[in-house]
């Protein structure tokens, strides 16, 4: 089989990677503390730090590590707490027969008297430069419970320990994906509640990909607009529109890491301005940026970072343009597309009706050209579903809810997980057709 | 189906032309692939179509036949053809294939692999997503329907996206050539744990690896194995909910206690509401103050799909 050299990127593409393996200084990575207990987005700068219990941990080490490392809390000689990469050993399976383990908790009474070392030995031996793993197997020499537990409470005993005493946190590569899932977890309004796989239904029933022009309706923050972009890798163009004079902020393009070629694709223009016929623009300011220089959105979304003097020196580079609303489309691009139409829309516009926007937006769409309208409530959907029958606008009309549940797959422990999250939205997807 | 430049991309111009496929739509739930030749003719129960009227026409217009019904004649998207392609084995559907390709983390330049290549539905939409510099390497034990696949993806204007091999990804494991190339790996095999080692030589770290099983001790035996290489495992059901829409004309009749401004809102109807089926069939009402208004309820469709397989997803794990 011809192995097709030219897929491969090469080490000189690195720089403008679509596709980046390692965390470069400045760039914005998602932090996952002990195993997805915590999720906290932070930008890789010389004085970033990170807060774990009481203790702030320089991120420094982590500039330059790959994506997909996994770092520890450790106490140096001098005391001071650092963050070590560590290489994560090679887990051997627990092959013992867990039916025959007869073990189980009927003598065991919580009375919070079953540990023998107190709080301060705990922070005597910490002081002592004891490491994270030897203060559990401390605690676990000091528990009087711990032999009569049955088998898998031991397991899950030690976890607990080592989430306190040693917590681990992997560097991870901010992308649609964590993206979405770390402020579903944490802030789901800010994004209207829209889950991964209702994401991900908009951008497949939208057929987002490269090339295209999609028209997008974004008031979840950016999060709409990142993923597109992501998927257009640099080509085509992922445009904003909004109704009156200002679009909502996309702020959250910004964590993306895009390349400048992507970010190039970003852009914004208003309904008016979309939908007026083909004349001469009235003379406004053509591919001005309109930049969010205040710094303090990054508080909003990485709360337990402190950013210190870094972030004011980042706002003076002129290395990566801030894209608090996206820059303007150009005036050949608005033209290009009234002549040809977008290519695809997705709606994503929380406490609007989405009628009253679906009636003045979907015109811009070409002919056969797929959209994907997304809401927390279903009625509105239904009742715009209806007029689009009705003005016969669109076909292949459907209203869909994503349905999501995760397992825990364990040997002797499968099972859904006991929490789940039961609410993602709806979508209205459908095809524009002429109505002619 | 891809554009694979902004000319080629969908617009309002965009005509067909001769030896373009078009999806011939006649219903949701009614829907063929067409390819277009001049002195082509669809035959279907509204009568035939002469592929000529169709030339020179945009995509997204109603073409009528000798009868003068119509149809629509519609561009091929993936999830389009993803309902109209012949199905030589079980395919994936648009749910699990959205969250595959979001879940894998496919972007365009990528590198997939996957296994088996089936009827080709994911390796259309795997395809999309890696546009225009990735590539998508498919595999699949049958000689015969990786034949198909590839004529298909002939037809559907990716093959140059598309490379498929016959290979038994089980017995052999995926080829060294490829090692530490991949970006992303999915597996849709009846023992995938016997291809989980060759996909962590095959995959660039940090990668994402995706198994796709119906059966839950599938799932067991697959995460055992993926424990050794690989962290962050994680299994998902993925389904969808459909709902229908109906417009009801709702009588509401005067109920004691109730205000007549509420009645005028006609937002509740009442306990004795009488629902019409077509205009001439109002039932009469018991009192002189009702007024008829439409609502559109939304309510689930009563079938629904159950479950169509566990998608587990593993990150291998960084070791340099």
């Amino acid at each position: 089989m011809e192995l097709n050299k030219d897929h491969v990127t090469s080490e000189n593409d690195k720089a403008q990677d679509p596709n980046p393996r390692f965390a470069s200084e400045g760039c914005s990575v998602l932090l996952d503390v002990n195993d997805g207990d915590r999720l906290v987005f932070a930008r890789l700068s010389g004085g970033a730090t990170l807060k774990i219990g009481n203790t702030k941990y320089s991120l420094k080490p982590l500039i330059g590590a790959p994506f997909g490392s996994l770092f520890q809390v450790e106490t140096g000689d001098d005391g001071s707490s650092l963050l070590y990469r560590i290489l994560p050993i090679k887990k051997e399976s627990s092959s013992n027969n867990v039916t025959e383990d007869a073990r189980d908790n009927r003598e065991l009474i919580d009375n919070n008297e079953s540990q023998n070392l107190t709080e301060e030995d705990i922070e005597a031996m910490r002081r002592e430069g004891a490491k994270g793993d030897e203060i559990i197997e401390a605690l676990i020499a000091n528990s009087k419970t711990f032999d009569k537990k049955f088998q898998l409470s031991q397991e899950k005993y030690k976890l607990k320990k080592q989430k306190k005493y040693a917590p681990k946190v992997l560097l991870r590569r901010p992308f649609a994906r964590s993206i979405c899932e770390a402020y579903f977890k944490k802030y789901p309004a800010r994004i209207g509640f829209l889950r991964i796989d209702a994401l991900s239904l908009l951008l497949t029933m939208a057929n987002v990909t490269a090339y295209s022009d999609v028209l997008v309706v974004d008031m979840v923050g950016g999060l709409v607009t990142g993923a597109v972009a992501e998927r257009l890798g640099g080509t085509g163009y992922v445009c904003n529109t909004y109704k009156g004079n200002s679009p909502s902020s996309v702020d959250m393009v910004r964590m993306f890491n895009f390349t400048d070629k992507v970010k190039e694709r970003i852009v914004q223009s208003s309904i008016n301005e979309l939908s007026s016929p083909k004349t001469a623009s009235p003379e406004e300011g053509v591919c001005s940026a309109e930049v969010n220089i205040n710094d303090s959105s990054t508080c909003d979304v990485v709360e337990e970072v402190s950013v210190t003097d870094n972030t004011v020196a980042e706002s003076k580079s002129t290395k990566a343009p801030k894209v608090g609303r996206g820059a303007k489309a150009s005036k050949e691009a608005v033209e290009m597309w009234k002549e040809n139409g977008f290519s695809s829309l997705i709606m994503a516009a929380q406490d609007q009706d989405p009628w009253s926007l679906a009636k003045d937006v979907l015109p811009l769409l070409s002919y056969s050209a797929p959209f994907a309208i997304y809401h927390q409530y279903l009625q509105p959907l239904a009742t715009c579903m209806h007029n689009l029958q009705q003005g016969k606008m669109a076909i292949n009309l459907q209203i869909t809810e994503p349905w999501l549940r995760e397992y825990q797959v364990l040997p002797s422990r499968t099972h859904p997980h006991m929490q789940m999250s039961s609410f993602g939205g709806y979508v209205l997807s459908g095809i524009r057709i002429s109505t002619t | 189906m891809l554009p694979t430049d902004s000319k080629k991309a969908l617009s309002f111009k965009r005509c067909i032309q001769d030896g373009d496929l078009v999806i011939v739509y006649e219903r949701h739930d009614v829907m063929k692939p067409v390819k277009v030749t001049k002195d082509g003719v669809l035959q279907n129960r509204f009568g035939f179509y002469k592929h000529s009227d169709w030339i020179g026409k945009p995509l997204g217009t109603k073409v009528f036949s000798n009868k003068g019904k119509f149809v629509y004649l519609l561009a091929p998207t993936p999830e389009l053809w993803t309902l109209v392609l012949s199905h030589r084995t079980q395919i994936l559907y648009i749910a699990d294939i959205s969250f595959v390709v979001m879940y894998l983390e496919v972007v365009p330049g990528c590198v997939v692999l996957e296994s088996g290549t089936g009827s080709g539905s994911l390796s259309t939409s795997l395809a999309r997503a890696v546009a225009p510099t990735g590539h998508v390497y498919s595999f699949d034990f049958h000689e015969q329907r990786a034949a198909c696949a590839r004529e298909d993806f002939e037809q559907t204007g990716i093959s140059s996206l598309v490379t498929v091999e016959v290979r038994d990804i089980q017995g052999q494991g995926f080829p060294e050539k490829l090692s530490g190339l991949a970006d992303s790996v999915f597996l849709d095999l009846p023992q995938p744990w016997l291809a989980v080692t060759s996909a962590a030589k095959m995959l660039k770290e940090d990668g994402v690896l995706c198994s796709f099983s119906p059966c839950i001790e599938q799932v067991q035996r697959t995460c055992e194995v993926l424990r050794s290489d690989f962290i962050e495992i994680r299994t998902f059901e993925v389904l969808l909910r459909t709902y229908e829409v109906k417009e009801m004309k709702v009588e509401t009749g005067a109920m004691i206690g109730e205000s007549q401004d509420e009645l005028n809102g006609g937002q509740r109807p009442s306990k004795r509401k009488h629902v019409s089926k077509d205009d001439d069939d109002y039932a009469v009402p018991q009192d002189n103050s009702s007024t008829a208004t439409s609502v559109v309820m939304a309510r689930p469709c009563s079938e629904a799909r159950g479950h169509t397989g566990y998608l587990t997803f593993a990150r291998l794990q960084c070791l340099s």
